[in-house]
């Protein structure tokens, strides 16, 4: 593993870091980030490689960077946007299986469910329309299932004819998966650095695809590092919602 | 022309156990909250909620008064996870029908078109289907490059009577919201057999526009059926620009055991009552 780079980088910053690939060469889009880790991610994004993206003040304006309102987006038309498909979400998920199928609905029976999760929300409507990417901050068999309890967001192996459906990647604490498999299945795309591939298979619940050579998550830039620490989150709050 | 003003008793005085209603607002923003307690203090139950469902599900969920819930969420946005829903839906206290925001919105809209239905391109693939065995779809009469497309046929959520709660209004059901967003209050009120407006502020025709853009008035008379005035009507959810949610006080309402809860806040004789327990509650914090 060659870090090379003096400086330490910590696990959550690659985090960051691999959230934010998932916006690289959008356009002209607005970044939904649902959660902190996937929000730094937008807006190192923007404020590097990607600065076309539009963001939302998390309610119902679209804002640049330093807040200046440059348009309004109430649900109604947030809702269209979704449609319109000038939009890459990254939400999270209670489960997700080995197609990308995702549940946030309710974990066991639907009828009567063990625990009552938030309920579908959106997530039907944006993984038939628009780029649906996944957080999970801690990675675990739990999360990572054979088979979701209800399907909320829609995976590959149901999605014939969806004809705007795909699911970029989904970032963990440990890794970034995609689905660039013959049969669309999930596949470890990179190693956060320090994370060997046998703690990745012994986390998931089903039968991950794992190449012989698996690459780490890239290193961040000099100047995205002073980003991240300076700039988007000065306060450190990732460091709380990612351990290494 | 007709005054609609009455008292939030008058509101529940004219609804029925089994009906179909409607609330207005998104999870824990600019709820009818006034007209949901006002609920509580009547024997009105057996009800079919339809709403984008924040703390007026967890109410009536824990007093016991849905039968039937239409939504796509419960959330209190800052606290995600409504605790009152999650118990009643845990114990199995009442049928769900869970469908995608969109679905939603569509479905709204059918019933204010009078429409049976609207196709969406939302809820094929996931087991929002399997829940909802009732739905269909629909597949579009036009050819297009890749064939013809299949959509959900969303019905129409027509509903009984309709609550929502804005920030200003006059006696004929004009309505006017004044923060970012309008959330679905006009539709509800448009899909709504009746529609009842609680307003923060009541005021005179004239001053509607006096200060604020013509945009601002979401709602029109002519899908109101009555009008109450309730100044604090949403608390503790957010009603931009007049105050923001309550946050002490929700998560109070969310770590509460709902008897005590219910007890302290809920037993009073009317909405007055209410507020008088939360100041002196918030006194008791300082």
């Amino acid at each position: 593993m060659a870090q090379g780079a003096a400086v330490s980088v910590s696990r959550s910053e690659y985090c960051v870091i691999a959230c934010a690939e998932a916006w690289r060469d959008n356009g002209e889009v607005l970044a939904s980030p649902m959660g902190l880790i996937p929000s730094f991610g937008a807006r190192l994004a923007k404020r590097t490689f990607s600065p076309d993206l539009l963001l939302t003040d998390g309610e119902a304006m679209l804002v640049g960077l330093d807040g200046t309102v440059e348009g309004w987006l109430p649900y109604r038309r947030h809702l269209t946007m979704v449609t319109g498909g000038r939009r890459h979400v990254m939400m999270g998920a209670g489960q997700i299986d080995r197609f990308g199928n995702q549940n946030i609905s309710c974990v066991g029976d639907w009828e009567r469910p063990k625990r009552q999760l938030l309920g579908v929300r959106g997530a039907p409507v944006n993984t038939l329309n628009n780029p649906v990417s996944y957080w999970v901050p801690k990675h675990s068999a739990r999360v990572f299932v054979e088979r979701v309890d209800m399907v909320c967001g829609v995976g590959y192996d149901r999605a014939a004819g969806a004809r705007y459906h795909r699911i970029p990647r989904v970032v963990s604490d440990l890794g970034v998966l995609d689905f660039a498999t013959p049969d669309r299945s999930m596949r470890l795309a990179s190693l956060h650095p320090g994370v060997t591939a046998e703690q990745v298979r012994e986390a998931t619940g089903f039968n991950l695809v794992i190449g012989d050579d698996v690459p780490y998550t890239r290193e961040p830039s000099a100047d995205e590092l002073r980003l991240i620490r300076a700039v988007i989150d000065p306060e450190g709050l990732r460091e709380r919602e990612v351990k290494a | 022309m007709t005054d609609k003003m009455m008292p939030p008793e008058e509101v529940v005085g004219r609804l029925r156990s089994g009906m179909t209603i409607g609330i207005g607002g998104w999870g824990s923003r600019r709820k009818p909250m006034a007209l949901v307690r006002a609920l509580l203090r009547s024997e009105v139950t057996d009800l079919t909620v339809v709403s984008y469902g924040g703390p007026d599900i967890g109410l009536l969920a824990a007093a016991g008064r849905i039968r039937e819930l239409v939504t796509a969420f419960v959330t209190l946005d800052s606290i995600p996870l409504e605790p009152h829903y999650r118990a009643a839906r845990e114990r199995g206290d009442f049928a769900l029908t869970e469908i995608d925001e969109a679905m939603f919105m569509w479905g709204l809209h059918a019933a204010a078109n009078r429409l049976p239905f609207l196709p969406v391109r939302a809820g094929i693939g996931s087991d929002v289907m399997r829940v909802n065995p009732g739905l269909r779809t629909v597949t579009s009469p036009y050819e297009e490059e890749g064939g013809r497309e299949e959509f959900v046929a969303v019905p129409a959520l027509r509903m009984d009577a309709a609550l929502v709660h804005l920030n200003r209004a006059d006696r004929l059901g004009n309505g006017q919201y004044l923060g970012p967003d309008p959330y679905f209050d006009d539709l509800f009120c448009e899909a709504a057999d009746a529609a009842y407006v609680c307003c923060e502020q009541l005021v005179e025709t004239a001053e509607l526009t006096k200060d604020a853009a013509p945009q601002t008035l979401l709602v029109s008379r002519h899908s109101v059926t009555g009008v109450v005035e309730t100044p604090n009507g949403a608390h503790f959810t957010s009603c931009a620009p007049d105050y923001d949610r309550d946050e002490a006080f929700q998560k109070l309402y969310a770590t509460t055991p709902w008897p005590e809860f219910a007890e302290r806040f809920l037993s009073g004789a009317d909405e007055h009552d209410y507020q008088l327990a939360v100041q002196a509650w918030h006194k008791e914090q300082r």
